[in-house]
This record gives structure tokens, C-alpha cells and sequence, in this order.
């Protein structure tokens, strides 16, 4: 027979790979979410300089604006991005110790690990909420300049799947407190954790390009 | 059984919660140097060696978010021990995405410099 790679036994498929169609489907998404944030960041590095009016990208530098003549302040703040940034990087140390959990039937810890993931999810979330006020406020908006667009384009998208994710997370918190995620079912949260792992990725390079890089 | 043993061997690969924390812990470090470059280059108190570093900047933070993304993907999503599919996969899109970002970088520089005729 042959052997097939999975690790949710209760449901043991073959396939002609020996490798479960699940996870290959997952890691093949993956790939295609990778080309579709590569035209998002290309978009974003070619327009980052091209604004004529509003909010620039510098975070330490003002900007007069010439239309109006209104010195514009330094809109970013690196500090605030920062501690989003870490709490994403812990996520997904949290997320790899809940799955380490479930695949070892430790059930309070894929709970505990499970819940301090989606705590920093949620986190990062209200950071971006927070931030993209902030720059409304500041009169950076979607429309306001190519800076802006491109901007909002990117970190939007961006945290839109962290919202997926903390949804999917929030839906294998549920089958867990159920029982439902014993160890022979540990691929679904699996293929979550792998989602959120990409979404870590994604961000790792958003972070210097959109941030740090002037 | 075939089944249970290859799950076994694939399982007896995977790193320990330990490793999970020290990768972590080496994660946010790197971050920190990220962010501390940005600081003595260009931050409020960037002074005659922020300066010098200027030129250096660039590489230095893409090297360090290409060893973080590394280290994410290779132990975190498991592909040092998955099968070699999953990473090809992944690795043939990314390679295809660099290429993207660069062609479309390098294009728009040209276009831009032809525009300003600098």
C-alpha cells in the first residue's frame, strides 16, 4: 500500500503524490498569494515617490505641500509598527506551539497557544485600524496621492488576510474547545497555522519596504 | 501501517518547543536590529556613522528580512522537513515574485529618469 503523507489519520487519503491534496493545495495557494503580494509591493516601491500634493512617506521629515503651501507632518510611527511587527513575529511562535499541541494530544496547550495567537492577531488588527485613522486624520486618504494609494492598496490587503486568518484561527479555537481537533484531525489547523505563517512572511518584507526604506 | 510509519518519521523531524522559542526569540532580535538601523541611519539621532552606513542600509535590511523569512518558512511552516514538493511549490511563485518586483522596479526607474531627463 502505498504510504501516504498526512497527518489526520481519521481521514487517510491516497493520492498519486503519496502527499496529502490538502496540504498541497494549501502550499500551492500560498505560492499564488506570493505573486499576487509581489504586484502589490512592486505597485507600492514604484509610486512610494510619486505624490505631488498631501502626506508624504517619510516618517521623520515634514513636507510643504505645494498646493496648499500647508507643511505637512511626519505621518508614520515607527514605534507603534514595530510592536505590530513583534506581535506578528510571536504569533506565529504561538500558532507553531499550538500545533505542536494538537499533534501531541496536549489539548491545553494547542488551547492556551491557540488563544494567545489570535490575542496578537486581533492586536495587529487594532494597530492597523489605529493607524490608518491616524493618517486620515492626518489627510492621507486612498484617493489623496499615489503615495497613498499604493499605501492603503498594500497594507490593506495585508491586514484584510490578517483578518481571514484570525477568522479561520478563531473558527479551529471553536473545534478544539469541542474536541474536535484531536491529533489524527491536526492537519486542519495545519494548514491555519500555515496561512498565518505566510501572513508573518508577507509582513517581514512589508515591514522594511514600506517603513524603514525611505 | 505504511501509512502510520511515514507519519511517524515525518513527525520525528519536526523541531521541539524549545527550538520554536529560540527561532522566536532570534526573530525579534533581528527585528530590533532592523529597527535599530533605521535608528542610528536615519532616525532623530542619527549622527556621522549613520551617515557613513547610508549606502549599506538598503542590503543590510533586505538580508536581514530575507534570514527572517527563512527562518519562518524553513522552521516555523516546516519545509526543511516536509517533502520537497511543498517546497518547490512555494519557492518557484517566489521566484517568479522577485523577478516581478525587480523587472517592474528597474522598468519604472528607467521610465521615471527618461521622463525627468536625469
Amino acid at each position: 500500500m502505498e504510504a501516504t503523507e498526512v497527518s489526520d489519520h481519521a481521514e487517510v487519503l491516497h493520492t498519486s503524490t503519496g502527499l496529502d491534496s490538502r496540504k498541497l493545495a494549501i502550499w500551492t495557494f500560498i505560492g499564488s498569494e506570493c505573486m499576487f503580494f509581489a504586484t502589490l509591493i512592486s505597485n507600492f516601491l514604484v509610486h512610494k515617490q510619486q505624490w505631488l500634493s498631501g502626506p508624504g512617506p517619510f516618517p521623520h521629515q515634514a513636507w510643504t505641500d505645494p498646493a496648499t503651501g500647508k507643511v505637512m507632518e511626519p505621518i508614520i510611527e515607527i514605534p507603534l509598527v514595530t510592536v505590530g511587527t513583534a506581535l506578528l513575529l510571536f504569533s506565529s511562535l504561538f500558532v507553531v506551539l499550538a500545533l505542536y499541541g494538537a499533534q501531541k494530544g496536549r489539548r491545553g496547550m494547542m488551547l492556551g497557544w491557540l488563544g494567545a495567537t489570535i490575542t496578537c492577531g486581533l492586536f495587529f488588527v487594532g494597530m492597523q485600524v489605529y493607524e490608518f485613522t491616524h493618517f486620515v486624520h492626518k489627510g492621507l486618504t486612498l484617493q489623496r496621492n499615489l503615495f497613498g494609494a499604493s499605501f492603503f492598496t498594500l497594507t490593506g490587503f495585508h491586514g484584510t488576510h490578517v483578518t481571514i486568518g484570525v477568522i479561520w484561527l478563531i473558527t479551529m479555537f471553536v473545534l478544539a474547545l469541542r474536541g474536535q481537533l484531536t491529533p489524527e484531525r491536526s492537519l486542519k489547523l495545519e494548514m491555519a497555522a500555515l496561512y498565518w505563517h505566510f501572513v508573518d512572511v508577507v509582513w517581514i518584507i512589508i515591514f522594511p519596504v514600506v517603513y524603514l526604506i525611505k | 501501517m505504511a501509512h502510520a510509519t511515514a507519519h511517524e518519521a515525518h513527525e520525528a523531524g519536526h523541531p521541539t518547543p524549545g527550538t520554536y522559542a529560540k527561532i522566536g526569540l532570534f526573530l525579534f532580535v533581528l527585528t530590533a536590529l532592523e529597527v535599530g538601523l533605521y535608528e542610528i541611519t536615519y532616525g532623530e539621532h542619527a549622527g556621522a556613522f549613520g551617515h557613513d552606513i547610508q549606502p549599506f542600509f538598503v542590503p543590510l535590511l533586505l538580508a536581514l528580512s530575507a534570514v527572517k523569512f527563512a527562518l519562518v518558512a524553513m522552521f516555523y511552516m516546516h519545509l526543511k522537513q516536509d517533502h520537497r514538493l511543498f517546497s518547490g511549490v512555494f519557492v518557484f511563485p517566489l521566484i517568479i515574485a522577485a523577478v516581478v518586483i525587480i523587472a517592474l522596479v528597474v522598468l519604472m526607474a528607467y521610465h521615471w529618469a527618461f521622463a525627468t531627463g536625469r
